[in-house]
């Protein structure tokens, strides 16, 4: 059974068809890179398998259940599938600690001391060791995201969403995100990214998708979607960031 | 000059008849606006969130209250539940609760307003990642948004409360022993001194304000290095 199993997913924003009939199996540990041009649907497309987006057409199994069944909580989805965002999205008035905690002891009702142990090793593993009592505006860009990523690891979650997590950072704090990214993808998680760093992607991605107005256009293995990949639009727009 | 009738009379300016009679003066002008900022902050916060609702049973009570409190004289108001509590409730409230009442629905509209803007003002990615990490909307709005929003509110509400504060001065018209009102007692009884009863009146007023808005340009100063800080 599939991690995540994606069927004939159609979805509209008023008379705008932004994903046409999207299929897309996900196994167990696999990791899959998305890429295409602004304004293809790649956000719209990940935040439908949390239901930050709602969609109209298809199904979306997480498991083989489906994440619109009546016995599906939303809000159980949503610690089930941690997500990153390109902005980062910390809570200025809460420290790091407290930004990872918060979700843990809400949610999933876990006791206070034992959740800020698991913070605390989870802010080591993407190498924010003493910075726990800071508040996200005292750390940089690339500190920020890896704090977003421990506070969506916390859930304990089986899949991770990424969205253009390195888009907003400086250049030289891109590797340092795409280092904890590499790490969590070794480790087996199962991890659907949207991203341009074709590097990474050649390096981790088990299958890299290309979208183009809604629609999956091409779908391969890094190695044969970097050397041939068969739609002319994928070839320009691998021209065009490569 | 007649200052002496103000020197005679300005403790029953500054606390009325207290502690020998009831409350007055300045005390109960204060003693209402803090109640009724109280009272208001609440209704602001409910009828606040309700206007943001997505469900229209939720949303359009609160839209009406607004709307409709905003576009009428807060002196109305106070005539308003001041005869209509008697058909209401069958007897007449006091001046002061009926005051009171008229003070806590007109701000509570403005203090949604300010509410809903403040809410409006965070960047939509924070109720996002709230969501998105599982918290329910309430948890989300409890734990992320309003201790955020609140705290930048800050300063619209000490502006919404110095408004109270003069306004306080309006029940005077239904014979709530306030500032104004025990003024124009003083006036009448003596009435060789009105301009330096009402100069003192008008100092103050003054003095209250003034300090209630230093302190808040003082809090927002404080509010704006946080925000700095946290860009
Ligand atoms: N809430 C919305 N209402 C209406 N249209 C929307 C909404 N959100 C996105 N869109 C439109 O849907 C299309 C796809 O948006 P989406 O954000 O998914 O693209 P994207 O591939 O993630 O682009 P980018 O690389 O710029 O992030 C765009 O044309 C966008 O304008
Ligand atoms: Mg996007």
């Amino acid at each position: 059974m599939a991690m995540i199993e994606i069927r004939s997913l159609n979805k509209w924003f008023g008379d705008f068809q932004v994903l046409k009939n999207v299929n897309q199996s996900v196994e167990k540990g696999e990791v899959l890179v998305i890429c295409g041009p602004s304004g293809s649907g790649k956000s719209t497309f990940i935040r439908c398998i949390n239901r930050l987006e709602d969609f109209q057409q298809g199904a979306i199994q997480l498991e083989g259940k489906d994440i619109k069944s009546p016995e599906m909580n939303v809000n159980t989805l949503r610690t089930e599938i941690g997500i990153v965002f390109q902005q980062f999205n910390l809570y200025p008035h809460l420290t790091v600690l407290k930004n990872v905690t918060l979700a843990p002891i809400k949610v999933k009702k876990v006791r206070r001391e034992e959740a800020e142990t698991t913070a605390l090793q989870l802010l080591d593993r993407v190498g924010i060791h003493d910075q726990a009592l800071k508040y996200p505006a005292e750390l940089s860009g690339g500190q920020q995201q890896r704090v977003a990523i421990a506070r969506a690891l916390a859930m304990r979650p089986k899949v991770m969403l990424f969205d253009e997590p390195t888009s907003a950072l400086d250049p030289e704090m891109i590797n340092e995100v795409l280092n904890v990214m590499k790490d969590l993808a070794r480790d087996g998680m199962t991890m659907l990214c949207v991203t341009h760093e074709m590097g990474f992607a050649r390096e981790v991605a088990d299958r890299i998708i290309f979208m183009d107005g809604g629609e999956i256009l091409e779908e391969a293995p890094p190695s044969e979607f970097f050397k041939n990949p068969r739609h002319e639009r994928t070839r320009a727009f691998l021209k065009e960031i490569l | 000059m007649h200052w002496d009738v103000v020197y005679n009379n300005l403790d029953y300016f500054l606390w009325g008849a207290f502690p020998k009679g009831p409350l007055g003066g300045l005390a109960m002008s204060i003693v209402l606006a803090l109640l009724g900022i109280f009272g208001a902050f609440w209704i602001g916060l409910a009828a606040g969130l309700m206007r943001l609702s997505r469900n229209g049973f939720v949303r359009w009570p609160a839209t009406v209250y607004i709307e409709v409190v905003r576009g009428t004289p807060l002196l109305m108001l106070i005539f308003w539940f001041y005869f209509l509590a008697p058909i209401l409730f069958g007897h007449t409230l006091p001046a002061a609760e009926s005051a009171l009442t008229s003070f806590i629905v007109f701000t509570g509209a403005y203090v949604a307003e300010i509410v809903r803007a403040g809410v409006l003002s965070l960047p939509r990615g924070q109720m996002e990642a709230a969501r998105g990490s599982g918290l329910s909307h309430v948890q989300a709005m409890s734990h992320v948004i309003l201790p955020q929003s609140l705290r930048n509110m800050i300063p619209s509400f000490v502006n919404q409360f110095v408004s109270l504060t003069k306004d306080t001065s309006l029940a005077y018209i239904i014979g709530v022993d306030e500032l104004m009102r025990n003024a124009t007692q003083v006036n009448n009884r003596t009435y060789n001194a009105p301009t330096e009863i009402f100069i003192t009146v008008a100092v103050l007023y003054f003095i209250v304000c003034f300090a209630l808005t230093s302190f808040s340009r003082r809090l927002e100063k404080h509010i704006m290095r946080y925000q700095a800080r946290n860009r």
